[in-house]
Parts: C-alpha cells; sequence; structure tokens
C-alpha cells in the first residue's frame, strides 16, 4: 500500500492520531494550557481548535488539578476527554485527582462509571530546560492499580497508540518521549493493522542479551545493538511500549533464548520499571539465566541542571557497559 | 473586554457586567504618572519617598528600570547567542518589578516566581546568577537568605504557599506589629494572572487571611499566560477576588512605577503592622514573547502590543524628568554607560560561567548523605575514569 505511505515525525503522528480519533467520535475533547491556538507548546495539538472548534479543543484555566478534576466530571457524563499535561514536572498538581479519582472511579462504583480518560504527558529529558521539564514520572502510575499506562517510541506507534488510547474505556497515561517529537520521521501507513495498544515488541533480534527499553531510549537501545553488532555481539531489542498492564511475554520469550537481560530508562533506578521487569524476569526465567538482570537508569537524584544532564542519562556507553558486564558472567 | 473566546452562552458578556472596556485597567486603576509623563493625584496613595529627595528618588528608578531592562535585552540576545537555554522575558514589566522591589525593606522576604529579574536586581543578586539557571549550571546559584530573596519557583503558583508560611513564622518570631520599622517585616510573592488559577494561590489566600499571615500577594497581571488571555482565567477583575477571600485588593498600574511603588509599600506597611494580607494586581502587559521558545504572534494581535507601547513604563519616566528639567543629559548619558558596563559584565560572565562537574549532581541530593547514594556516585566516578583511560 506504497499509496498510502507517508513520512512522518512522532509529533505529527501524534496530531494525526488525534485528528483521526475527534473525526470518528464525537464525544472525544481535547483539553489542556495553551492547546487551541497555540497548538500546545510543542504543537501537537496544532491545528485541532481550528478544525474541530472551541468546544472540543479547550484552552483551559492554568490549573492542572482543576483539568484533570473537570475531565473526571466529563468522563462521568459520556465524553472522551484527553487532556495534555504541559510537561512531565507539572502533573503533581492534578497528582491527587489522578491516583484518588481517575483510577478508583470505576472500582470505587462497581464498574458502573467509566473513565475513559487519556492523560498525555510529554516525558524525559534531553532537550536542555530547566527544573521541572525534564522528569520520568511512570513509575508513579504504573505503581497505582486502575491506571494504564503505556509509552510511545516512535510516529507510527504515536499514530496508533493514541487512537488507541482514547478508545480504552480505561484512563490511560500516555506517556510521549519529548526529545523525539521532532527528531526522526517515519513511513506511516494509515491503511496498516495496527499492534494492540497493549502490547511489547521485539524490534530487533538477536541471541546474545536482551535490552528492553520504552520511550526515549528505544532509539538509544537500538544504537546500542548497532553499535554491539559491529563487535560481533548480537542484541535483542524490546520496545516495551505498555507498561501497566506490563506485557512480558515476548520479554520472557526472549530473555529464555539469550539468557541476559539488560533494562534500560531514564528514569531513576530506585523502584522504577526495571525494578519490576528484573523480578518478573527473575520469577518466570530463573534458570534460563547467565547473568544477573541488569538496570541502566537516571541516576537516583533529582534530575541535575542541564549542562550535566547527558550525564545523568544512560547513554549507549552505559548500555554497552551493562551488556558487557552481563556478558561477563 | 471580550466575551470569553469560544464559549457562547456559557456566561455574561465581562462588557454588560463591568462596563466599558477594561483594557485601560478601568477606573479603580491606581496611577500616579500617566503615561504622558504627568504627575496626578489619588485620593487614598501618595507616592512618599521618605529620606531621599523625590527627584533624586525618582531618577534611582529610573535608572533601576534601564538597567533591568538591559539585563533582559541582554539575556534575550545571550539566549540567541546560544548562550542559555532558554529566558524569561519582561519586557514591560520593569516598573511593576522596580516599584515593587524598592518598596521591599532589608528584612522583608521576597518569593519570586522565574520573571522577577528587576525584584531580584533590587535585592542586590547578581544577574549572572539568574542566567547561571537559565544556562543550565544550576537550579538557581544564589543563597535565598543573603538577600532575603528566595529562588525561583518554576511550578506555577507553589511560592504562594511558601509566603504565607514564612509570614507565619514572622509572626511567630514576634517581628510583626512590634511599632519598630527596623524590625516589623512581611512577605510579598510574585505570580502572574495565569498562576491565579492553581489551587496552591488560592489555598495561600485562604490561609493567609485565616491567619492574618503578613504577607503581599503581588500580582502582575501581564494579561497573558503563554497563549491564553486574562478571560480565560478569570471573570472579573482579578483584584476584586481579595475581597471574596476576606483581604483587600488594589488595582495598580504597573507601568507606572510610582504608583506601584506607593501602594505596594502600603500593602507592605499593613503587613507589617500585623494588618495582614493585601492582594496588589499589577495591571500591566508582556510586551515581549512569554519566553525565547514562545511564539505570540500565532495568539496576539500585533496592534495591542502597538497600543501597550505607548504606556512604556521607562519611556513615561523619563519624559517626565526631562520636561521638568530633573535631569540633565549627563544623567541619562550616565545611566547609558552604566547599563553597557551591566551589559558587557552579562555578556563575558555568562560564557565564563563553568559547568558543573558530572559528580556533582549527587551533592546536596539530602543533608545527610546516604551509603546507598555514595556508592551509586563512587560507581559512576570510576566509570567515568575508566573512560578517560580507554582514549
Ligand atoms: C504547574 C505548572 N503548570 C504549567 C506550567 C507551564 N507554564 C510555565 S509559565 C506558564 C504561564 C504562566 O502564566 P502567568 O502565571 O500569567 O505568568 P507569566 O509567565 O505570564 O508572568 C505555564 C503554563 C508550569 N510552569 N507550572
Amino acid at each position: 500500500m506504497a499509496g498510502n505511505a507517508q513520512r512522518i515525525t512522532l509529533a505529527k503522528g501524534l496530531n494525526m492520531g488525534l485528528r483521526k480519533a475527534m473525526e470518528d467520535d464525537p464525544k472525544v475533547l481535547i483539553m489542556g494550557e495553551d492547546v487551541g491556538k497555540l497548538g500546545g507548546v510543542f504543537r501537537i495539538t496544532d491545528g485541532l481548535q481550528k478544525d474541530f472548534g472551541e468546544d472540543r479543543v479547550i484552552d483551559s484555566p492554568l490549573a492542572e488539578s482543576g483539568i484533570v478534576g473537570t475531565a473526571v466530571g466529563l468522563a462521568l457524563r459520556g465524553y472522551r476527554p484527553v487532556v495534555e499535561i504541559q510537561f512531565d514536572g507539572f502533573v503533581y498538581p492534578a497528582y491527587d485527582q489522578i491516583v484518588c479519582q481517575v483510577a478508583k472511579m470505576h472500582f470505587r462504583s462497581q464498574g458502573r462509571s467509566k473513565m475513559p480518560m487519556v492523560i498525555r504527558i510529554p516525558f524525559g529529558g534531553g532537550i536542555g530546560a530547566v527544573e521541572h521539564h525534564s522528569e520520568s514520572p511512570e513509575a508513579q502510575f504504573a505503581h497505582t492499580p486502575g491506571l494504564k499506562v503505556v509509552a510511545c517510541s516512535n510516529p507510527v506507534d504515536g499514530y496508533w497508540m493514541i487512537q488507541q488510547a482514547i478508545a480504552c474505556d480505561d484512563p490511560v497515561i500516555f506517556l510521549e518521549p519529548k526529545r523525539q517529537y521532532h527528531a526522526d520521521k517515519a513511513e506511516l501507513d494509515e491503511s496498516a493493522t495496527p499492534e494492540p495498544l497493549f502490547s511489547s515488541r521485539v524490534i530487533r533480534q538477536g541471541t546474545d542479551a536482551t535490552v528492553i527499553a520504552y520511550g526515549p531510549m528505544v532509539k538509544i537501545a537500538m544504537a546500542a545493538a548497532e553499535a554491539a553488532a559491529t563487535d560481533g555481539t548480537s542484541l535483542e531489542v524490546i520496545d516495551l511500549r505498555t507498561l501497566s498492564p506490563l506485557d512480558m511475554g515476548p520479554v520472557l520469550e526472549s530473555v529464555r533464548r539469550t539468557g541476559r537481560a539488560v533494562i534500560a530508562h531514564e528514569a531513576h533506578v530506585n523502584l522504577g520499571m526495571g525494578a519490576e521487569v528484573s523480578a518478573r524476569i527473575t520469577e518466570e526465567c530463573f534458570y534460563s539465566l547467565e547473568a544477573p538482570v541488569l538496570r541502566v537508569g537516571g541516576f537516583d537524584t533529582p534530575y541535575p541542571a542541564s549542562r550535566i544532564e547527558e550525564d545523568f542519562l544512560p547513554d549507549l556507553d552505559r548500555v554497552l557497559d551493562a551488556v558487557d558486564r552481563s556478558l561477563a558472567f | 473586554m471580550t466575551q470569553q473566546p469560544g464559549s457562547p452562552g456559557f456566561g455574561p458578556d465581562l462588557a454588560e457586567v463591568f462596563g466599558p472596556s477594561q483594557s485601560d485597567g478601568g477606573p479603580e486603576l491606581v496611577q500616579l504618572l500617566t503615561p504622558e509623563g504627568e504627575r496626578v493625584e489619588h485620593p487614598d496613595f501618595r507616592f512618599d519617598s521618605g529620606d531621599v529627595p523625590e527627584d533624586e528618588a525618582i531618577r534611582g528608578f529610573y535608572r533601576d528600570m534601564v538597567l533591568t531592562r538591559r539585563i533582559d535585552t541582554e539575556a534575550t540576545a545571550l539566549q540567541r547567542h546560544g548562550e542559555l537555554g532558554i529566558w524569561a522575558q519582561l519586557l514591560g514589566q520593569e516598573a511593576a518589578q522596580i516599584g515593587a522591589g524598592r518598596a521591599l525593606r532589608p528584612q522583608d522576604y521576597v518569593f519570586p516566581t522565574y520573571r522577577e529579574h528587576g525584584v531580584a536586581y533590587c535585592r542586590g543578586v547578581d544577574p549572572l546568577n539568574l542566567l547561571g539557571l537559565f544556562r543550565g549550571v544550576d537550579h538557581g546559584g544564589w543563597n535565598p537568605n543573603d538577600n532575603n530573596f528566595g529562588l525561583y519557583t518554576i511550578v506555577i503558583g507553589a511560592q504562594c504557599l511558601h509566603a504565607t508560611g514564612y509570614a507565619m513564622g514572622m509572626q511567630r518570631d514576634g517581628v510583626v506589629g512590634t511599632g519598630d520599622p527596623d524590625r516589623d517585616a512581611a512577605v510579598i510573592a510574585h505570580f502572574g494572572d495565569g498562576a491565579s488559577s492553581q489551587g496552591d494561590v488560592n489555598e495561600a489566600f485562604i490561609f493567609a487571611a485565616s491567619y492574618n499571615a503578613p504577607v503581599v500577594f503581588f500580582c502582575q497581571n501581564n494579561q497573558w499566560a503563554i497563549s491564553e488571555p486574562i478571560e480565560r482565567q478569570t471573570r472579573i477583575p482579578l483584584y476584586q477576588r481579595a475581597l471574596g477571600f476576606g483581604f483587600p485588593g488594589i488595582r495598580v498600574d504597573g507601568n507606572d512605577v510610582l504608583a506601584t511603588y506607593a501602594v505596594t509599600q502600603a500593602a507592605l506597611q499593613r503587613a507589617r503592622e500585623g494588618q495582614g494580607p493585601t492582594f496588589v494586581e499589577a495591571y500591566t502587559y508582556r510586551m515581549g514573547a512569554h519566553t525565547t521558545t514562545d511564539d505570540p504572534t500565532r495568539y496576539r494581535l500585533s496592534d495591542d502590543v502597538e497600543h501597550w507601547k505607548l504606556k512604556d513604563p521607562i519611556a513615561r519616566v523619563e519624559v517626565y524628568l526631562k520636561r521638568n528639567g530633573l535631569a540633565e543629559d549627563d544623567f541619562f548619558a550616565a545611566v547609558r554607560t552604566e547599563a553597557d558596563e551591566l551589559g558587557h559584565h552579562l555578556r563575558e560572565g555568562c560564557r565564563a560561567l563553568p559547568d558543573p562537574s558530572p559528580l556533582s549532581m549527587f551533592d546536596h541530593v539530602y543533608a545527610e548523605m546516604t551509603d546507598e547514594l555514595a556508592a551509586e556516585r563512587d560507581g559512576f566516578a570510576a566509570y567515568l575514569e575508566s573512560f578517560e583511560g580507554a582514549h
């Protein structure tokens, strides 16, 4: 279907996905700070207010608790709000609404009240920003039962995953790697059948060790695999895509073959997603392991000043270093 | 004021409720120096320069505003040259900041947002420290207690609660309402019109009112929160909100340094004397972009900018001084020279700001370092060293 294919960025994929979701379902609303005329500070909602009007693409007051809290009410009324949190570090004023209300409404009402809400959060660092603009808060949400948490890593997933998240009847925390927004282009075929939303995927096959990543680290994991190949090391790379529920199937299958696993994310290592993935691998394929499961992540410090963020963020070398340590066992 | 965009039928037209256009701040606006540079009287507020002769004080304000604008334009240029990651511009807000900043006494305490470069200057914070934050060498290089000027706060509105709590601490320390002007102290919290929508800000109002805390809430209503106009945050003039919380609100011409000074001084004085909080709405306009990454042409009319240029806070003082023969050419020349020197200091100093060492990120995470974190730091140090050996 080459005729349908076009090359797009992640920002464009998300924008097209949002547009498609709004066309398909008149109950879909977009809410957030600056999402209207400005098209969001990252321009992800660019042009949507112009085409769908101010009642469907809603510039909200500057109040995150207000944005999410009113989205709860709209969802209770049958709408499907898609809210944008401007930057990861600004989700916390809404944290109470998200973990105490959004996450628990279905449970509390014994299934009578659905919360079909998507909370989009540009996350992660690497853009030279000031404080609170580079955080990776995923574990805080993945630790909350009732929320589903996904992270896209590429333009094609961006296009499909945002639509699937909007169609989902559960609340979805939708993490977008902001440093990837305008970085790379990929070919999108809108007539293709997408992968299911809550599924992990092997994106490079290999035999010596499995590298597991999501969001912004996927690109780095792929680059590490590329570099390792030149040294004769064959790395399998898995894009986790869904953090809650965790789709461990492809991960376990892979680690059983390679016997080695390295998990990479930008978030702090301590109690991060890597801890959960590691624990599950250890529980499920202990006898296949040739080495302990290793984690590579941001240090357990607050996100530092941007001039040294490259030292904080795991890079290709740190991933390869972990792979070497794993292979040395 | 325009109908709230995009919500026909969601509320009354503000013009019906509050009378004709408020774009000039309305009749309640406290003004002591007009945009044309004329002094005017106000029944409740008077410019009082204290021990300093009035003309000298006004010349001082002029100098302060010119230097503040220079900090801003220089930083904007440095950002364009890639020396700063981002810069939050204050163009047009100089009078609001200098008026408020000069009304403070040394013992008062400031809780700023991220745009208070003029107030920082008044407190004696080296503007290079401000650049450091925006360059990304630290999260704020000054010691808050050196100048009673807190660190910049990026999360909108959070500092209003800190300010209120700090003021409650002052009450407990017995430095409020003692009658000793050198001892009585107050707190000022700066924030924007957008911030007025945050829960934290509204909770700060409740606490401050409830405990009669000596705090002045100083809102620079620059009409915009990034792309969102003031109508998106409030359906009534902001200063009127204060009444609902139980304390006075005053709207002052934020482009008039004399009025801003007079009003803030009065509000701080009330607080110091133990009469509780005041909300000051400095009615002004953001002439530049929100930050250097923003593109206001996507949402703002250039006509508005032109309109507000006529109210420039520096120009009106200059006209006043010149027309009344209160400053000669050599005064203006000296201020220009000083601004050039400041510009030079910022350019040279900014480029010379050293990058922090990678290991510095492990410092100060805790007051008492943990073994766990120390081990992580040592592991990273060894990793970095192994690298150096290899190359
Ligand atoms: C809690 C939070 N949400 C969002 C942001 C992103 N943001 C930074 S500045 C800004 C607009 C602020 O407007 P206003 O309070 O009017 O202050 P101004 O910058 O105009 O002086 C926004 C939305 C933030 N810093 N903090």
